[in-house]
């Protein structure tokens, strides 16, 4: 990478503005920044407080602005402007990622704190049946069921169908077919989640079907599939020409190469691809609201009659409105996150221990 | 990229065929089959999800009797059934553009942060905690704005409200909670945030090193680095990054859902509480509808896919175009 050595660079550069010696021009030491945002918190929160104000968002926001000032004046003093003009837009990019951090730390901190008041045992162990909104009972048993199977469901519908997807485009593919299906995979990733389970609502409507687990896997298939073509198909495409070729010369036909040469060097990658796609269906409510319908009760069935979900789970507690509706709300939301997290660690773990061997 | 190419070349030449009793024929046609069966059966959905849609809508809008496109009020149920979708049109936009003005300049920071600014042992595991904002789930995000942003916002709309309440936006002329457009678009903002980021980031590395190096060479410092080569080479990849982020925030149900109090209003003053989107007003209204109410959210929806088609295909086209130019960089 050529910006390593951006930061040796930066000190000799005023040079450039006139006749003085380079050697001789002042430049801030390398730790400024840091001084610069205690002095900035520092200043920021002593304001807010001052003006009584409350809200953490101001603290920050009054902060993060005296930072931005406080580096630019400095810098145009000490050094010049063209150097001001360069340590203002570093701080900018560092304001943003802060700015990106805190949402999720504050997001991540809430859930574990108000989530882990109210799991345990029994609340994985128990349904809502007879739980009043505002009774501290009741649990997620049947929402962890109702998600294991849709998402399964869903897996089980779109994992070959976006292999084989995958395959095709990577290994057979050229064309306009080709590239009409490229282009709507890239168009479907994009569908919104409400809109996949407002399709299968109207065939259920067409053919008056029962609301049923099936049918929200039915609507996370179609979520599911784009991305799994999407990931395989990068990861196919990583795979070194020379092993295809190889087997090819040896005679043996295509479908075997793929399948036996292919696919294998691949698989690390495909299957995280697929464990990023389940996640990322396992937090979906829409379709659930629409197709499912929500239960209180254990339902084991997917294939008929009213399952939960977690997402929808978290939903409906949400909208009780009660403080134990609200506890048990984010106990769920705690439960969703791990799956998730852990899916996606996972998920990344096997990318990284299973990364195709591209060329040497 | 360049890789496909060469893949396909090999089985032009279908080698076996002198071979009668080779089994690799059959095994390939059923092969190819499945695959490109795959291939067209996802053409056909997308084809049956535009054709199913339509049907029901027509189905519902042939009964409406309100102008569909120009009522300001939600009632399919009523005697002369009446819905339109003004409002919902309104909120879905206003509330993704807010998203969109907060996300885009923050996320492109982002991206040149961890492409250009950060330490190089902490780019990837920047990167990553970024990603990690993609994995929470959206009914995640939608309690969390609800029970947490909500509050800690109030503060902030105190300020705009004395500050820049003269630009009628941002005045606030109704006393309540910050259950409003204003919130659902910084919440919309943080949950399309790391798309932006990763497009634009991908497209900031593939920046040609030559350009970068002949800037430092000439005694730029480094934001003027980034200024003169990569913003411009990365222009069109920051469009289609926040169109992909713009279709993104014009289909989110539950953040939206969770953080509106609905009100059919069309109001500028984005501080109130108040307002709708497509995916919050089915997610809303579905518990109560009837048969013909499902079809008109139904057609809502409709609308809703359609915008979100337009703006995902032209981002995609537009990124599209730019990889054949950037062909010899890789």
């Amino acid at each position: 990478m050529s910006h390593a050595p951006t930061g040796v660079i930066e000190r000799p550069t005023p040079a450039s503005p006139g006749p003085k010696s380079s050697l001789g021009s002042r430049s801030l030491p390398r730790l400024a920044p840091l001084g610069f945002a205690v002095v900035s918190v520092a200043l920021g929160v002593g304001v807010s407080l001052a003006a009584g104000w409350e809200s953490r968002i101001q603290w920050g926001l009054i902060s993060a602005l005296l930072f931005l000032a406080i580096s630019y004046v400095a810098t145009t003093i000490v050094e010049n402007q063209r150097q001001a003009r360069d340590r203002l837009a570093t701080s900018v990019m560092w304001v943003c990622f802060l700015v990106a951090v805190v949402p999720l730390a504050s997001l991540l901190w809430t859930t574990i704190v108000r989530g882990s008041e109210r799991l345990d045992g029994y609340f994985l162990t128990h349904s809502m049946a007879g739980v009043l909104g505002s009774e501290a009972s009741g649990g997620v048993y049947h929402a962890l069921i109702g998600t294991l199977e849709q998402v399964g469901i869903a897996t089980v519908i779109s994992a070959p169908l976006g292999l084989l997807t995958a395959v095709y485009l990577v290994e057979y593919g050229k064309g306009s077919l080709a590239r009409a299906v490229t282009f709507f995979v890239d168009v479907m990733t994009g569908i919104p989640s409400i809109v996949a389970g407002l399709f299968i609502l109207s065939i259920m409507l067409m053919f008056s079907l029962e609301p049923s687990g099936l049918m929200g896997a039915l609507a996370l298939t179609i979520l599911m599939v784009p991305v799994v073509v999407r990931s395989t198909e990068e990861m196919l495409k990583l795979v070194p020409n020379e092993l295809r070729e190889a087997s090819l010369a040896l005679g043996i036909p295509k479908w075997r190469t793929i399948l036996k040469v292919v696919l294998p060097t691949a698989i690390g990658g495909i299957t995280t691809g697929v464990m990023l796609a389940i996640a990322r269906i396992a937090g979906e409510t829409a379709p659930i609201i629409l197709l499912v319908f929500g239960s209180q009760l254990i339902n084991t069935n997917p294939f008929e009659g009213a399952q939960s979900s977690l997402p929808f789970y978290i939903y409906e507690q949400y909208r009780i409105g009660e403080a134990a509706s609200y506890d048990r709300a984010w106990a769920a939301a705690l439960v969703l996150i791990a799956f998730v997290m852990i899916l996606n660690l996972v998920a990344r773990g096997i990318a990284r221990w299973k990364a195709p061997k591209t060329g040497r | 990229m360049a890789s496909t190419t060469p893949i396909d070349t090999p089985p032009a030449p279908p080698v076996p065929r002198p071979s009668p009793r080779s089994t690799g024929r059959m095994g390939d046609k059923i092969f190819l089959g499945l695959s490109r069966g795959s291939g067209i059966l996802l053409l056909v959905i997308m084809a049956s999800i535009a054709v199913f849609l339509t049907y029901r809508s027509v189905l519902a809008i042939s009964k409406d009797e309100g102008n569909f496109l120009t009522t300001f009020d939600w009632n399919p149920a009523g005697d002369p059934p009446v819905f339109g979708i003004a409002v919902l049109l309104f909120g879905t936009v206003v509330s993704s553009i807010i998203a969109m003005v907060i996300a885009v300049p923050i996320a492109v920071g982002i991206a040149l942060f961890i492409s250009h600014y950060a330490p190089r042992k902490l780019a990837a595991p920047i990167a990553y905690v970024v990603d990690l904002l993609a994995a929470v789930p959206s009914i995640v995000y939608g309690i969390w704005g609800a029970l947490v942003l909500v509050p800690y916002l109030e503060g902030l709309n105190l300020w705009l409200d004395q500050f820049f309440g003269w630009t009628y936006i941002f005045e606030k002329t109704e006393v309540g909670v910050a259950r409003s457009l204003f919130t659902v678009g910084i919440l919309l903002a943080i949950m399309i945030l790391p798309i932006v980021t990763s497009v634009s980031r991908e497209v900031f590395l593939q920046v040609p090193k030559m350009n970068e190096e002949a800037a430092l060479a000439l005694g730029a410092t480094r934001w003027e680095v980034i200024r003169l080569s990569v913003l411009p080479f990365g222009r069109s990849g920051i469009i289609s990054a926040s169109m992909l982020g713009l279709g993104r925030a014009l289909g989110e149900t539950m953040a939206v859902a969770t953080v509106l109090s609905p009100s059919f209003l069309i109001s500028l003053h984005l501080l109130n509480p108040g307002g709708g989107t497509f995916a919050q007003n089915i997610a809303a209204k579905f518990g109560e509808a009837d048969a013909f109410g499902r079809d008109a959210l139904i057609a809502s929806g409709l609308v809703l896919f359609v915008l979100t088609l337009l703006v995902n295909g032209a981002a995609r086209l537009i990124i599209a175009r730019r990889k054949e130019y950037s062909g010899a960089n890789a």
